[in-house]
C-alpha cells in the first residue's frame, strides 16, 4: 500500500526523534561510560581526567570491589529463582483457575508497583523489625537465636529483593499461561497424563517464554539494585550497586565507577545470553 | 429509494499481480456488464481476492487497466473509485457500533440526512434494532449482514463480495443468498461475488467466470457453464464430469468420431471444442443410466460395459462407481425416481448416455489437471485395455 | 542456573504429599482388619478415600501456595497504610506505636517533603508527554513499515529495557559531566523520557499489532482519505494502548530512584526525598503519600474495569436515538 518515494521515508520520519534521543541519551553515554572507565585513575573531577587508556582500572576495581560484585550476581540469582518458585503458582492461579476473580488477582499484582518501590522497601524494616512478629515467630520455633535478628542480614536483603521484582517474574508468566489454549490441557489429560505429566509435559514447555521474560526482567535490575542493601543491610551485603554508587556520588573516582558499571554490564550481557541460549529466545517485548 | 441507474461495465484489460517471483494473476481479461450479478469462481489461492483488491484499489496492480465505464480507475486511491467491498471477515470497525459502522461511508462523503439512509438499509438486512450494539454482540450472520450494509448504503456502482458466506454454516449460507438476491433486485448495481463455492456461484449470478492459477477458464451463464464446459478444469469444478481419453479419427455428417479405449464414440460437432487430435470425451454423470444388458440399451445411445464396484447413497440420488472393461472408472447418478431398483455392487452393468450430452475438449497430456489424471491413460495402457475388453466381450457371445 | 529444579520442584511437592498421604491412610485401615478379606476391601476403601483426598490437595495446594504469595506482595503495602496511621515512638523508628490522623490531616508536615512530590508530579507530566509522543511514532514505524535497519532500531529500543538502572544513571552522568552540562530538572527529565521511551513502544506496538490491518483498507474502500482512515479507525483502536503506556511512563518517572540520584544535581524529587530522610528519619507522612498513591492506583484500575463494562451494558440494550451530529 505503500506509495513509492514518499512511503519510503515516513518510517524514518517516525523514528526520527525518538531515535535521536535514544542515541543522544543512551547510546552515546554508553560510549562516555566506556571512555571514562578508561581514563587516568590519578585525575580527579575537579582537575580533570586524562584519557589514558588505563586498561588497569578493571583488575584494580575486580581487586578491590569483587565481593560485591560476586555478591551482586549471588543475591540476584536466589532473588530470581525464589521469584520464579513463588511467582509461577500464583500465576497460574490467576490465568487458570481465578474464573471471574482474575481481574482482581491482577490488580492486586499490579498496584502495589505505583505505591513508591522506597516507601515499600522502607516498609520491611517495620515487617522484619528486631521487635516485630516475625522475628518473635522465627525465635519462638527456634528458627532464630533468642538474639538473632533478620534485618541488617543477606536474609533480609534477599527476601526484600525477591519482594520488588516478583510483579515483573509473575506478569510475563501470566501472559504466557494465559494464552495457553485450555483445551491442550485437557487433550493431555484426554491422552492419560497425569496432572503433574500435564504440567510437565504441556504446561511448563508452553509458558517457557514466559518465565525466560520473567527471569530476565527480575535478574536485571536485581543485579544492579543497591537500594535494598542499603536500606535493610550493612556493609556487608553491599552489592555492586552501593559500590558504583560511592564511586560516582562520595569518592568521585568516576574511572572506577565506569569501569565497575561497565564490568556489570558486560557481566549481564554473557549471563543473559547464556541463559537465552539455554532455554530458547524468547520474543522479545 | 432512488436506484442510480448503473452505467457502464467494469471492464479488466490485462490485469496482472506478481508477489516476487509469483504471479498471482496473470493478464486477466474480464467484462462484467453493468448492472449483472457476476461470479468469480476459482479454487482457494487461484487469486480472486487479489484480483477483487485490485478493483477496489486496495493492492496497486503490476500490469494492466481497470476501466469503469470509460473512466480508467486502475490508478485512483480506494476512497476514490464508486467501488465498495464486503471483506472475507467483515472487518467491521471494533470500536463502532453497527450504526455507525454503516454510517462511515456516508459521514466520510459528507452526506447529509445520514440517519434516514442508515435506518433505511438496516431495515433492509432486517437489522432494525440493533443501531447501537457493537459488531461482537452479533452473530456471524448479523455481522454478515452489517457488512453488507455498510457496503451498500453507499450505492457503489460496483458492490465486491468476497466470500462473503465462507464463514457461515450451510444452513445459514442458504439462506443469506436469498438475502443476497433480494438485497440485488432491490438495491440494483453490480455485485461482482467472489466464491470457491460453485454451488453458490450458480445459484446466485447471471454470469460466472472460472478462474484457475490467475487466468479465465471459461465465462458464461451457469448453465452454459455447466451444459457445455469450455477445458478440463471447468467440466471438473462446476459439478463433475466422466473424461475419456481418445483420438479424433473421423466424421460422420454433424458428428464428430472418437476412438477411446478401442471402441467409437460420437459426439455432435457443435458440443466439440476441437475438430482433431487428442481429445477428452465428456459425459455428466447424470447423463449417463445403467441397464443390465445390451438389448435394453435405447436405440442411438452409446455404452460402455463394466461392474459396478461401490454405491453411495444420498437420498435423492444414487451414485454408482463403474470399472469398466476398458479400465476407466465410470461415475452415474441414479435420480431416486422410485421406478428403478438399487443395483448391488458387483453387478455387472451397460453405463450408456447419448451423443447429445457428451461433449469434447482438447486434451492436453501434459497440461492435465488432478481432476482428470486417473482418466488420462497411457496409449499402451488404453491399447490393452481395449485387447481385454475385445476378450471380454469375445467371451461372452 | 536452578531451571530444572524451579521447573519441576513445585510439581514434585504435590504429588508426594498426596502419595504419601495415600500410603498413609491405606496402611492404617489394612493393619485395622485382621482377616485378607477385610484388608483387601478396606485398601481398596483406603485407597478410594487417599484417592479423593490426594486429588483435593493436588488441586487445591496450587491455591493456597498462590494466595500466600499474593499476601507476600500485599504485606508492605498494608505496612506503608498502617504506617500512615502510626505516630513512630522516635524519628528513626520503624515501628507501630500509635494510632493517629495526624499524618493525614497534615500530609506536608515533613520539611521540603510536598515539594519533592510537586517536582516529581512536574517531572513525570513532562517525561510521559514526551516519552508517549516519541514511543508512539516509533511504534507505529515499527509495525507499519519495513524498512532498512529495523533490526538495528529493534535492538536500540529494547536495550534500555535490559541495561540495570545503575548503568544508564552512571553513563548519563559521564557524558554530562564530560559535556559540561550542568544537572538539574531537565537533565531527570531527559534521562526519565529515555527509559519510559523504550516501555511505551513495547506497549503500543503490542497493541497496534494486534490490530486487523484490514479495518484501514476498510475505512478507505469507504471514502476514507489515508488521514481519515488514521483518525476514524487506527487512532481510537490505539488509544487505549497509548493511554496505558502514558500511564506506565508516569510511574516510572515518579517512582524512578536510581537513573535519577545521579542526575538530578540538587533537584529533589520524591524519591530522592525519601532516600535523604531514610539517614536522617523518616517522617510518617511518606507512608500518606504512598497509601495514597496505591489509593489512586486502585481507583484508576477499578474506574477502567467499571467504564469497560458499563459502556458494554448500554450497548446492548436496544437504545434508539436518533440523528448523532454529524462530525
Ligand atoms: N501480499 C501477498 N504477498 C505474497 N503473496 C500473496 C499476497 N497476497 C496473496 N498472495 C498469494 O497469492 C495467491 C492468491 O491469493 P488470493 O488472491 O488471496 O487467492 P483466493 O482469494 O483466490 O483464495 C496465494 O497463493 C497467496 O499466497
Ligand atoms: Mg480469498
Amino acid at each position: 500500500m505503500s506509495r513509492s518515494g514518499r512511503g519510503r521515508v515516513v518510517p524514518y520520519l517516525l523514528l526520527l526523534p525518538g531515535l535521536l534521543w535514544l542515541v543522544l541519551f543512551f547510546l552515546a553515554p554508553a560510549v562516555q561510560l566506556a571512555a571514562t572507565s578508561l581514563y587516568d585513575p590519578a585525575g580527579s573531577l575537579t582537575s580533570g581526567y586524562a584519557m589514558t587508556w588505563s586498561f588497569g582500572n578493571y583488575p584494580d576495581a575486580v581487586a578491590a570491589y569483587g565481593a560485591q560484585l560476586g555478591r551482586s550476581f549471588g543475591y540476584a540469582g536466589l532473588a530470581t529463582l525464589l521469584a520464579l518458585l513463588l511467582g509461577y503458582p500464583l500465576a497460574y492461579v490467576i490465568a487458570l483457575r481465578a474464573g471471574r476473580w482474575q481481574y482482581l488477582l491482577l490488580v492486586c499484582v499490579v498496584a502495589p508497583m505505583f505505591t513508591s518501590f522506597l516507601v515499600r522497601t522502607l516498609a520491611w524494616k517495620t515487617v522484619l523489625s528486631d521487635g516485630g512478629a516475625v522475628v518473635g515467630l522465627l525465635r519462638d520455633l527456634h528458627l532464630l537465636a533468642p538474639d538473632g535478628r533478620l534485618l541488617a542480614t543477606p536474609a533480609a536483603v534477599v527476601t526484600s529483593l525477591t519482594y520488588c521484582y516478583l510483579p515483573f517474574m509473575v506478569l510475563p508468566l501470566y501472559a504466557s499461561l494465559q494464552r495457553l489454549d485450555p483445551r491442550l490441557l485437557e487433550a493431555a489429560g484426554d491422552l492419560f497424563a497425569r496432572p503433574a505429566q500435564v504440567f510437565r509435559r504441556v504446561t511448563l514447555p508452553l509458558s517457557m517464554p514466559g518465565v525466560v521474560a520473567g527471569t530476565l526482567l527480575t535478574f536485571i535490575p536485581a543485579t544492579g539494585d543497591y537500594v535494598n542493601a542499603e536500606l535493610l543491610g550493612t556493609p556487608n551485603e553491599y552489592m555492586v550497586g552501593n559500590v558504583i554508587d560511592a564511586a560516582f556520588l562520595v569518592r568521585l573516582d568516576y574511572p572506577q565507577g565506569a569501569a565497575l558499571s561497565v564490568l556489570l554490564m558486560v557481566a549481564i550481557l554473557a549471563l543473559v545470553i547464556g541463559w537465552l541460549r539455554r532455554a530458547g529466545p524468547a520474543e522479545a517485548g | 429509494m432512488v436506484v442510480e441507474e448503473p452505467s457502464g461495465a467494469l471492464r479488466l484489460v490485462g490485469l496482472s499481480k506478481r508477489f516476487g517471483a509469483v504471479t498471482v494473476v496473470d493478464r486477466l481479461d474480464l467484462t462484467v456488464p453493468a448492472g449483472s450479478f457476476f461470479a468469480l469462481l476459482g479454487p482457494s489461492g487461484c487469486g480472486k481476492t487479489t484480483t477483487l483488491r485490485m478493483v477496489a484499489g486496495l493492492t496497486e496492480p503490476t500490469g494492466g487497466r481497470i476501466l469503469l465505464g470509460d473512466e480508467d480507475i486502475t490508478r485512483l486511491r480506494p476512497y476514490r473509485r464508486p467501488v465498495n467491498t464486503v471483506f472475507q471477515s467483515y472487518a467491521l470497525f471494533p470500536h463502532l457500533d453497527v450504526f455507525e459502522n454503516v454510517a462511515f461511508g456516508l459521514r466520510r462523503r459528507g452526506v447529509p440526512e445520514v440517519a434516514g439512509q442508515v435506518r433505511r438499509m438496516l431495515s433492509l438486512v432486517q437489522l432494525d434494532g440493533y443501531e447501537r450494539h457493537r459488531p461482537e454482540q452479533l452473530s456471524g450472520g448479523q455481522q454478515q449482514r452489517v457488512a453488507l450494509a455498510r457496503a451498500l448504503v453507499n450505492r457503489p456502482r460496483v458492490l465486491l463480495l468476497d466470500e462473503p458466506l465462507g464463514a457461515l454454516d450451510l444452513a445459514l449460507r442458504r439462506r443469506m443468498q436469498g438475502e443476497l438476491r433480494r438485497l440485488r433486485t432491490e438495491v440494483g448495481g453490480t455485485f461482482v461475488h467472489v466464491t470457491h463455492d460453485q454451488e453458490e456461484a450458480m445459484t446466485l449470478a447471471d454470469t460466472v467466470a472460472v478462474m484457475n492459477a490467475g487466468r479465465v477458464e471459461q465465462l458464461g451463464t451457469p448453465a452454459e457453464l455447466y451444459e457445455f464446459p469450455a477445458t478440463a478444469f471447468v467440466a471438473t469444478f462446476l459439478g463433475r464430469s466422466n473424461l475419456l481419453a481418445g483420438t479424433v479419427n473421423g466424421r460422420s455428417g454433424d458428428d464428430l468420431l472418437v476412438e477411446a479405449y478401442g471402441r467409437r464414440f460420437s459426439v455432435p460437432s457443435a458440443r466439440s471444442r476441437v475438430d482433431s487430435g487428442a481429445v477428452l470425451l465428456g459425459v455428466r454423470p447424470e447423463k449417463v443410466r445403467l441397464v443390465g444388458t445390451a438389448e435394453q440399451v435405447p436405440a442411438g445411445h452409446q455404452w460402455l460395459d463394466g461392474t459396478v464396484t461401490d454405491v453411495g447413497y444420498f437420498g435423492v440420488s444414487t451414485e454408482y462407481s463403474v470399472r469398466t472393461g476398458a479400465g476407466v472408472e465410470l461415475s452415474v447418478f441414479a435420480a431416486a425416481d422410485g421406478e428403478s431398483a438399487r443395483i448391488p455392487a458387483g453387478s455387472p452393468v451397460l453405463a450408456h448416455w447419448h451423443p447429445r450430452h457428451a461433449f469434447l475438449l482438447h486434451h492436453d497430456p501434459h497440461h492435465c489437471l488432478h481432476h482428470c489424471l486417473h482418466h488420462d491413460l497411457h496409449d499402451d495402457a488404453a491399447a490393452a485395455a481395449a485387447a481385454a475388453a475385445a476378450a471380454v466381450r469375445a467371451g461372452r457371445e | 542456573m536452578g531451571g530444572r529444579f524451579g521447573r519441576f520442584a513445585a510439581v514434585r511437592f504435590g504429588r508426594f504429599a498426596a502419595d504419601t498421604f495415600a500410603r498413609f491412610v491405606a496402611i492404617g485401615f489394612g493393619r485395622f482388619a485382621a482377616d485378607r478379606l477385610g484388608r483387601f476391601v478396606a485398601e481398596r476403601f483406603g485407597r478410594f478415600v487417599a484417592d479423593r483426598f490426594g486429588r483435593f490437595v493436588a488441586d487445591h495446594w496450587v491455591l493456597a501456595v498462590a494466595a500466600l504469595v499474593l499476601g507476600y506482595l500485599l504485606l508492605p503495602v498494608a505496612v506503608v497504610a498502617g504506617l500512615s496511621f502510626n505516630q513512630p515512638s522516635s524519628r528513626l523508628s520503624y515501628d507501630f506505636a500509635e494510632f493517629t490522623l495526624d499524618n493525614w490531616r497534615d500530609p506536608c508536615a515533613g520539611p521540603g517533603m510536598c515539594a519533592a512530590v510537586l517536582r516529581s508530579v512536574q517531572v513525570g507530566f513532562v517525561a510521559t508527554a514526551v516519552s508517549t509522543v516519541l514511543g508512539t511514532l516509533m511504534a507505529f514505524a515499527l509495525v507499519r513499515h519495513r524498512f532498512r535497519g529495523r533490526a538495528a532500531v529493534n535492538v536500540l529500543v529494547l536495550a534500555p529495557v535490559a541495561t540495570p538502572e545503575v548503568v544508564l544513571g552512571t553513563s548519563l552522568l559521564a557524558l554530562l559531566v564530560a559535556a559540561g552540562i550542568p544537572q538539574g530538572f531537565w537533565t531527570v527529565v531527559i534521562a526519565h523520557v529515555m527509559f519510559c521511551v523504550s516501555f511505551v513502544v513495547v506497549t503500543v506496538r503490542a497493541r497496534l499489532s494486534g490490530m486487523d490491518g484490514r479495518l484501514e483498507e476498510a475505512a478507505m474502500d469507504l471514502y476514507a482519505s489515508e488521514w481519515q482512515a488514521f483518525r476514524r479507525v487506527t487512532l481510537p483502536l490505539v488509544l487505549p494502548g497509548i493511554a496505558a503506556a502514558a500511564l506506565l511512563a508516569f510511574s516510572l518517572s515518579f517512582d524512578d530512584f536510581v537513573v535519577t540520584n545521579f542526575n538530578s544535581g540538587t533537584t529533589v524529587t520524591f524519591p530522592m526525598y525519601v532516600w535523604g530522610a531514610s539517614q536522617r528519619g523518616i517522617p510518617p507522612q511518606v507512608n500518606v503519600v504512598g497509601t495514597a498513591m496505591f489509593a489512586v492506583a486502585l481507583l484508576m484500575l477499578a474506574a477502567s474495569r467499571l467504564g469497560r463494562r458499563s459502556t458494554r451494558s448500554s450497548r446492548s440494550t436496544r437504545s434508539r436515538r436518533s440523528t448523532r451530529g454529524r462530525r
